[in-house]
């Protein structure tokens, strides 16, 4: 693990190895360059940072708590499972820690008007929450199959001023919400700043989300030491995009023994080609949304159309420093089904009184297999990236329950 | 001197500037794409540009959009549309054919098979939307080996400090996108462009199109004024969605008036 004791990645034009990069059209180009420059400059700023830090602080409600879920580990009867807790967030989910960061910046650029494409809706609510808090102008791109399988995120987004925009074209979900925001980019680039809600998109977006999500792991490796006097033996996350990942595994590149786990959606099984797991599945690499990274794509390189219980994992693709981390072998990427995070959803609610959003179940789902073959005195941080709230409609109605 | 430089030095010699069409191969169906080419070429286009579908089409309008769904239903890869190409060159040895479209079909085939594939279809050159100069080095190298141009877009906010990077990978022509926006958009503002492609000029010898929003013989004959070709996708592409009746007779009639209203610009 001496190898990786140096981490300096990505490159000045955005390349982590292979991956990342800008691949996008010509129009755009000087406006990840501005972007860049500013971001450069901010991050050098004391009072930049030190607003960062305030909003974090007092409108997040950061540091969140690291949880010991002594009765679920017991009950698995191995290593001790201790939760990173994203849920307690402002606006339920670590989304928000991303879209303050990128608010401040739009705002230090001038832009009044800002964009962003969703999912499930945590990235919509906490753009549009933001929007909110700094008088910018917001609208959101959904994905008209999300519109439907979301609702109260819709309406909550309404509420905090945004406009949300049902997009039609293609499979109608996370990635064809993201074209759609690049078109309304590119059209409106001068008076309008895009805040991508996750570690992928074109050069300085991978790099610039994840530097604002490293609060996450930040801050865990302090809590660690207080709770424990140790870091944990692992970090699991849950892997769309990758952003809460990213956030919790990058403090923990440089130090070793700490293993990094993320977890893709298995959907209905790898076997049965109805997923959303790149890095899991061995897709090839290829280019898409400005960067290039693992992805899902038939034989002659078009999209192929993924599945999830979770919208928020629905994506075809995966940040480009999660692909650089698994090429490298610094962090391990594996699957959870449908199913595995239904009962690990279920598991949480139970055994601790939490209920963890779709997303962050299969975190959780991969954990209590891993802490099954593990000993006692084991310890396994898993990465509780927002709350399920959200989700009690689509549980529902998989039970057949009518609310 | 390659078909794509015949073409521009004919029309220099001629004062006039040349007509570029597009439309997406397999679209409304593939068996119909080579007669539609052709139909282009009897209107009085000069280079054909033949859309390569794409299942994200990040920098196109709905129109283009469509066109690219309504050729992926037929599942169309990008050996097909070399194919199609091959096809076209068994009657019209001098046309040039560019392709356009997005990076990922063409990585997943890999620069080196795409290339020589390409090639041995008689294309002469490959636009790649997403492929911007900073990342194009390798590809630019793979196509020039085998004799292809790689066409790159600029665009009203590309800064003068970033036309040296184009300029010395750029082959054939520049591709000058007329508006900040998606293809189809239209609210193409002829004097920003004739000011913007000034500048160009400076930095640039190839010839310049012009493309996004011109729709019909009275823009295209204005682009014409200022630019080196004049580029018309959308608009042709509305005529395909239009239904297959007589639609061959359609491109080359629309063409015709076109090619007409710029002939007639004032030299």
């Amino acid at each position: 693990m001496n190898d990786f004791l140096r981490y300096d990645q990505p490159d000045p034009r955005g390349h982590f190895g292979q991956f990342g990069g800008i691949y996008v059209a010509e129009t755009l180009m000087p406006a990840l360059d501005e972007l860049r420059l500013e971001y450069e400059k901010a991050i050098n700023d004391a009072d930049f940072m030190a607003e960062f830090r305030y909003e974090l602080k007092h409108y997040v409600g950061r540091p969140s708590p690291i949880y010991h879920a002594k009765r679920w580990s017991e009950q698995i009867g191995g290593a001790q499972i201790y939760l990173k807790r994203e849920d307690l967030n402002h606006t339920g989910a670590h989304k928000v820690n991303n879209t303050i960061g990128q608010a401040l910046l739009a705002r230090r650029m001038g832009k009044k008007r800002v964009i962003a494409e969703t999912g499930a809706g945590q990235h919509g609510v906490a753009s549009a929450t933001v929007a909110a808090r700094y008088g910018l102008e917001c609208v959101v791109y959904m994905g008209a199959e999300d519109v439907a399988r979301q609702s109260p995120n819709v309406f909550r987004m309404k509420l905090l001023g945004a406009q949300v925009v049902a997009v039609s074209s293609g499979s109608k979900t996370l990635k064809d919400a993201m074209n759609e925001a690049m078109r309304d980019w590119v059209t409106n680039v001068d008076s309008t700043y895009y805040i991508i809600g996750t570690c992928a998109g074109p050069h300085p977006y991978p790099m610039l989300v994840r530097d604002f999500q490293c609060v996450i792991g930040e801050e865990c490796k302090t809590q660690m030491i207080d709770l424990i006097g140790r870091q944990p033996d692992a970090v699991v996350a849950c892997v769309g995009g990758g952003s809460n990942a990213i956030g919790i595994f990058h403090p923990y590149i440089e130090v070793p023994g700490v293993r990094l786990i993320g977890v893709e959606a298995g959907g209905d099984g790898l076997d049965t080609g109805r997923h959303a797991a790149p890095l899991t599945a061995n897709a090839k690499p290829g280019v898409l949304h400005g960067n290039r990274t693992y992805l899902m794509q038939d034989a002659d390189g078009q999209i192929i159309e993924t599945h999830s219980i979770s919208a928020g994992l629905d994506y075809p693709g995966v940040g480009p420093e999660h692909s650089y981390l698994k090429d490298i072998e610094r962090a391990e990427y594996v699957a959870a089904t449908d199913g595995e995070a239904l009962e690990a959803f279920h598991d949480l609610c139970r055994y601790e009184g939490i209920i963890p959003a779709l997303e962050s179940s299969h975190a959780l789902a991969h954990a209590k297999k891993l802490a099954a073959t593990l000993p006692s005195d084991q310890v396994i941080l898993v990465n509780l990236s927002g709350r399920g709230d959200k989700d009690i409609p689509t549980i529902a109605r998989m039970e057949g329950i009518q609310l | 001197m390659s078909r794509i430089q015949k073409v521009f030095s004919q029309l220099a010699a001629q004062q006039r500037q040349a007509l570029i069409p597009f439309i997406t191969a397999g679209d409304p169906r593939p068996g119909l794409t080579v007669e539609l080419m052709h139909a282009l070429v009897a209107g009085g286009a000069d280079i054909v540009e033949l859309g390569v579908p794409f299942s994200d089409p990040m920098a196109d309008g709905p129109v283009i959009q469509r066109a690219s769904e309504r050729a992926l239903a037929h599942k169309v890869t990008l050996r097909q549309v070399l194919a199609m190409v091959a096809e076209f060159r068994q009657r019209d040895a001098d046309t040039p054919v560019v392709l356009m479209g997005y990076a990922n079909p063409v990585e997943a085939m890999g620069y080196e098979a795409f290339a020589s594939a390409a090639a041995a279809a008689g294309v002469d050159g490959v636009l790649t939307v997403d492929l911007p100069p900073e990342e194009a080095e390798e590809c630019t190298g793979v196509l020039r080996a085998h004799g292809l141009d790689q066409i790159f877009l600029l665009a009203p906010t590309t800064p003068e400090s970033r036309l040296k990077s184009a300029a010395r990978l750029a082959g054939g022509y520049v591709y000058y996108v007329s508006l900040k926006g998606v293809t189809g958009a239209a609210n193409l503002d002829i004097d920003s462009v004739a000011s913007k492609l000034a500048t160009l000029r400076q930095h640039l010898s190839l010839p310049i199109g012009v493309g996004f929003g011109i729709r019909d013989a009275e823009s295209a004959r204005r682009v014409a004024r200022v630019a080196d070709a004049v580029v018309i996708g959308s608009r042709l592409v509305q005529e395909v969605e239009a239904g297959e009746e007589g639609l061959a007779a359609r491109l080359t009639a629309f063409l015709a008036e076109v090619r007409a209203a710029m002939d007639s610009a004032d030299a």
